[in-house]
């Protein structure tokens, strides 16, 4: 049940997915942008589980959706198997994205209410035009049983006849169908109760043994991302802050903002009341007009005056760990 | 100082969201209802504030005694008396329970005028103090804003305000930190503890996650498919767990400490169907040290000799589970 970190390999091969400073900009109005990403980059390697953590605004979604081409990112590349999808025309991309299918948060509104079971997950490989009717129903059954849905009770059903969790199940069957490379959840068990988002956690590592998947987990719920994911990038008003293997993110985090997310988390344990690290009072900065310098430095208890003038870039601080930070906190 | 006391009885609507549920609240204490959705946390809640729709039917036995005297029996306008006079509620989500149109001084002094008579100028003073003692840094500022101009820690700070402007002497707080991010939500969480203490107010606090409640409460409540299943001292409750399903909640929640993936325990199965509930014990389906008796007799919210502590559970963690027939 508890297994050691996989060994790695000296020599680690491409990447499954290289993010190049992404960047996402929205309109608001005429005049004013908001740049919800500001020059992001990460690597997922083979088999893989990036997690992208952060408080809500932080971009961590905006990141997801451009890696998804949902839509396409204002700059930057999003390589996946050595093709920058967002250099493809639509008719190119339509026929990658066998390779890359996400699941989402709400599992409810993101089923088509009208459709029965059976037509929501077989239309990834009609768009795609993958097989006969009958590879494709047989297609569909496979994943339906490997979710863990009896495929004879939820064919012909609609999603409101569900519940939650078994609709969280549909989407991942959805998502699966397909046989991607690449999964990428947005924050898929926010939505659903504890014990139903445990048997999702379970499902979706299952899956990616089962379907070798490399995943791409965004979440604001730390204790979950640990559990589910190889690495972690810690986002901040659109920027990664920090970036680590979990296991070394939650034992010794280098940014403060990392320390102050994971000091302030509640457990279930009347023993350990959090001693969250003050973080100064103030305002939340908006991305809207986000601060000069470290983006955390309005509220970091360690920022000095180089912070609020010179960005920090993401540096190596260790093996497999970089950090956006002028006063890391394993320099003391 | 007086004793508060609530006897709170409710039973069966046409879905039997709470079901049979009685407690006793005590001035000063602060209780954790804790439950996954659907539970009956939430309607118990507003079953006390008489805020139910008019669809909800509440039992003719029920009684609701709040400082010995029956919510029931009041008409609405002597319970409006009583609602954020000395019943106050805090909701999930402070954009939704604020009102968008009214300035935020203008809805602290909104309860100060109607409940105290207070004149204008009066309340508006009192609305500054409110909310410089909810740690708001700019109060005169921020009484002329609109709760759209306000980040979701602030506006449930406003929130907050307003429920303590007239010295209530039971809060609930219903997810009051579910909407806001954890940097956020251990502020909100102490204040409210602090506020709590301070007045020497009773606080229901309604939740899902059973980490907020582990180092804020001085007991907890745990409820499933309408029923209340395990009552006790926070401490007891996570020291020595003797429901199955609370022992199941904990256990499935991811632990901070688990290596990464580490295969979480799970509960099989779904939550019942509230307009027919399963007999017997309504965790038995799910519940893996269920045997015969349990689908078929319910067990009483009762105690086995540990004063305050009471479990609902035929087969209780710490008991043998397989006993041999006599």
């Amino acid at each position: 049940m508890i297994s050691e970190a996989m060994p790695r390999q000296a020599a680690q091969p491409e990447p499954v997915l290289r993010v190049e400073d992404l960047v996402v900009e929205y309109r608001l109005g005429k005049r004013e942008v908001v740049q919800a990403v500001s020059g992001v980059s990460f690597e997922i390697y083979q088999g893989e589980t990036l997690g992208l953590v952060g408080e809500s605004g932080c971009g961590k979604s905006s990141a997801a959706r451009a890696v998804m081409q949902l839509p396409a990112p204002t700059a930057g590349k999003v390589i996946l198997n050595g093709v920058d999808l967002a250099a493809l025309n639509n008719s190119d991309l339509r026929r990658q994205r066998k390779q890359f299918q996400m699941i989402f948060q709400d599992p409810i509104s993101s089923l088509n209410p009208r459709r029965k079971v059976s037509d929501i997950v077989e239309m990834p490989l009609l768009v795609m035009g993958e097989g006969t009717p009958e590879e494709r129903a047989k297609r569909v059954r496979d994943v339906l049983a490997a979710v863990g849905l009896d495929p004879e009770a939820s064919l012909d059903r609609r999603p409101f006849q569900f519940s939650g969790g078994q609709c969280q199940r549909i989407s991942i069957a959805r998502a699966l169908v397909s046989e991607p490379l690449m999964l990428i959840c947005d924050e898929p068990v926010s939505a659903l109760d504890v014990s139903i988002q445990a048997q999702i956690i379970n499902l979706l590592q299952d899956m990616k043994e089962r379907y070798h998947l490399t995943m791409l987990f965004i979440s604001h719920d730390l204790s979950v991302v640990k559990v589910v994911c190889d690495r972690v990038a810690v986002m901040y008003l659109g920027r990664v802050c920090e970036l680590a293997d979990s296991e070394t993110l939650y034992r010794q985090p280098a940014h403060p903002y990392t320390a102050a997310l994971l000091s302030a988390i509640p457990e279930a344990d009347p023993n350990r009341t959090p001693q969250p690290i003050a973080m100064k009072e103030g305002e939340l900065p908006s991305a809207t007009n986000p601060p000069p310098g470290c983006r955390f430095n309005t509220r970091c208890p360690r920022a000095r005056e180089i912070c609020t003038q010179v960005v920090p870039p993401l540096e190596t601080i260790a093996d497999r760990h970089t950090v956006a930070c002028h006063f890391p906190l394993t320099a003391d | 100082m007086e004793n508060l006391h609530t006897h709170f009885m409710t039973e069966r609507g046409l879905v039997r969201a709470v079901d049979g549920v009685s407690f006793t609240l005590k001035q000063g204490v602060t209780l954790g209802l804790v439950g996954e959705s659907g539970c009956g946390k939430t309607i118990l809640s507003r079953t006390l504030m008489g805020l139910l729709p008019p669809s909800a039917r509440i039992s003719a036995q029920a009684r609701i005694l709040f400082n010995g005297r029956d919510l029931r029996g009041l008409g609405e306008k002597q319970l409006r008396a009583i609602r954020g006079r000395e019943v106050a509620m805090i909701f999930q989500d402070p954009m939704t329970s604020l009102n968008p149109v009214m300035k935020v001084g203008a809805q602290i002094s909104e309860t100060l005028v109607y409940h105290l008579g207070m004149t204008k100028a009066e309340a508006h003073a009192r609305g500054v103090e409110l909310l410089r003692a909810v740690g708001i840094a700019t109060p005169e500022r921020r009484i002329e804003q609109y709760p759209h101009q306000l980040s979701g820690g602030i506006r449930q700070r406003v929130a907050i305000a307003i429920a303590l402007a007239c010295e209530p002497k039971l809060l609930i707080a219903d997810e009051p930190t579910t909407a806001l991010d954890v940097t956020v939500q251990s502020g909100i969480l102490d204040l409210l503890r602090e506020q709590q203490r301070e007045r020497n107010m009773s606080m229901i606090l309604i939740t899902h996650d059973l980490g907020v409640v582990a180092g804020r409460t001085d007991e907890i409540a745990v409820m499933y498919a309408g029923k209340m299943v395990e009552r006790a001292s926070t401490k007891a409750l996570f020291g020595n767990t003797r429901m199955p399903y609370t022992r199941a909640l904990m256990e499935s929640i991811p632990q901070l400490d688990y290596p990464t993936h580490t295969r979480l325990k799970t509960i099989s199965g779904q939550p019942p169907n509230l307009i027919y509930p399963p007999p017997g014990c309504r965790f038995a389906p799910r519940c893996s040290r269920a045997e015969a008796r349990c689908r078929e007799d319910e067990p009483a919210l009762d105690s086995d000799g540990a004063a305050d502590h009471t479990f609902a559970c035929w087969r209780p963690v710490g008991t043998p589970v397989v006993e041999t027939a006599a």
